[in-house]
């Protein structure tokens, strides 16, 4: 489904599991709505992805959505929004934390960056897809997003 | 409406800032009709819901609410002017706000995520196409995501 080139909707996937991404990108792509994914491994290669930088990023989609895992290697979570939030061009679109924390003061410190959500990433599997399932259908159906 | 399944402590508490009281008392009741348990407190303007807020005045006892609906055009305060407060306020930026208006103009839909609106939603006109969203708006912010709390 990724190679379509006219999916309605695009999500930035940053994410250093392998594992987890893989599942997030299935969950995705399973559910009702149209629409690929772009998966970065890490903050510093979303940075690049989001501000097109370097040759293989220079005709990158604009994302609909952001889904920003929160530890990872070179750049987390916490860095990408912040960087993301504090850029005019970027700010408006919008980020939605997706990590197995469910720390209340993570959470606090995370509304506090600008996420526009903090969702804690169930262990069970049908609850996973469930989540996303959620996700996409509030995002892509229900909000209306910038242009 | 279903009977409660969780303690009063355990409710969620919905700020709806919305001027015309037939767009209220609808909001109202979806919100209601749904199968989450949450109490909802409505202000007619920018004034009133940044007073409580700010437990300002009569509003002394006010619960500090887990979503501000918000809509746009209001007299007095507008929604832009609640919504720059409220993220330019350490103490109730963690509030997640979701605006719900009946404008669907791009311009303020880009001007709301760059003040930092956590979603803009459009009023359907259709009525089950309004109650179908109030109920997404409770199913993801009360069952998928986590609040600050």
């Amino acid at each position: 489904m990724s190679g379509l080139p006219h999916a309605p909707f695009h999500i930035l996937l940053v994410e250093d599991d392998p594992a987890d991404a893989g599942l997030a990108k299935r969950a995705i792509r399973e559910g009702r709505i149209l629409c690929d994914v772009h998966h970065a491994v890490d903050g510093v290669e979303a940075l690049a992805y989001l501000r097109r930088e370097g040759a293989h990023h220079a005709h990158a989609r604009r994302p609909d959505l952001i889904l920003l895992d929160l530890n990872m290697p070179r750049m987390d979570g916490r860095g990408v929004l912040a960087e993301v939030k504090k850029d005019p061009d970027l700010r408006g679109i919008p980020v939605v934390v997706l990590t197995t924390s469910d720390v209340q003061q993570d959470i606090e410190a995370i509304y506090q960056l600008g996420a526009n959500s903090f969702v804690t990433k169930p262990l069970d599997l049908q609850d996973f897809f469930s989540v996303i399932s959620g996700l996409e259908n509030y995002w892509f159906n229900i909000v209306k997003l910038p242009k | 409406m279903r009977e409660p399944t969780k303690t009063e402590d355990a409710a969620f508490e919905i700020l709806l800032v919305e001027d015309d009281p037939a767009d209220a008392g609808l909001a109202k009741r979806a919100l209601k009709d749904g199968k989450i348990f949450c109490r909802v407190s409505h202000v007619r303007d920018g004034v009133e819901a940044l007073a409580f807020l700010m437990r300002e005045g009569s509003f002394a006892d006010a619960p500090r609410p887990d979503l501000v609906l918000l809509d746009l055009n209001m007299p007095r305060l507008d929604g832009r002017g609640v919504l720059e407060a409220m993220k330019g306020n350490d103490e109730l930026k963690s509030i997640p706000v979701v605006i719900l208006t009946t404008s669907d103009v791009d311009r303020d839909v880009n001007a709301s995520y760059l003040l930092g609106a956590n979603s803009f939603i459009t009023k359907p006109m259709d009525m089950d196409a309004f109650f179908e969203a109030i109920r997404s708006v409770e199913e993801y912010w009360f069952r998928v995501v986590r609040l600050p709390r």
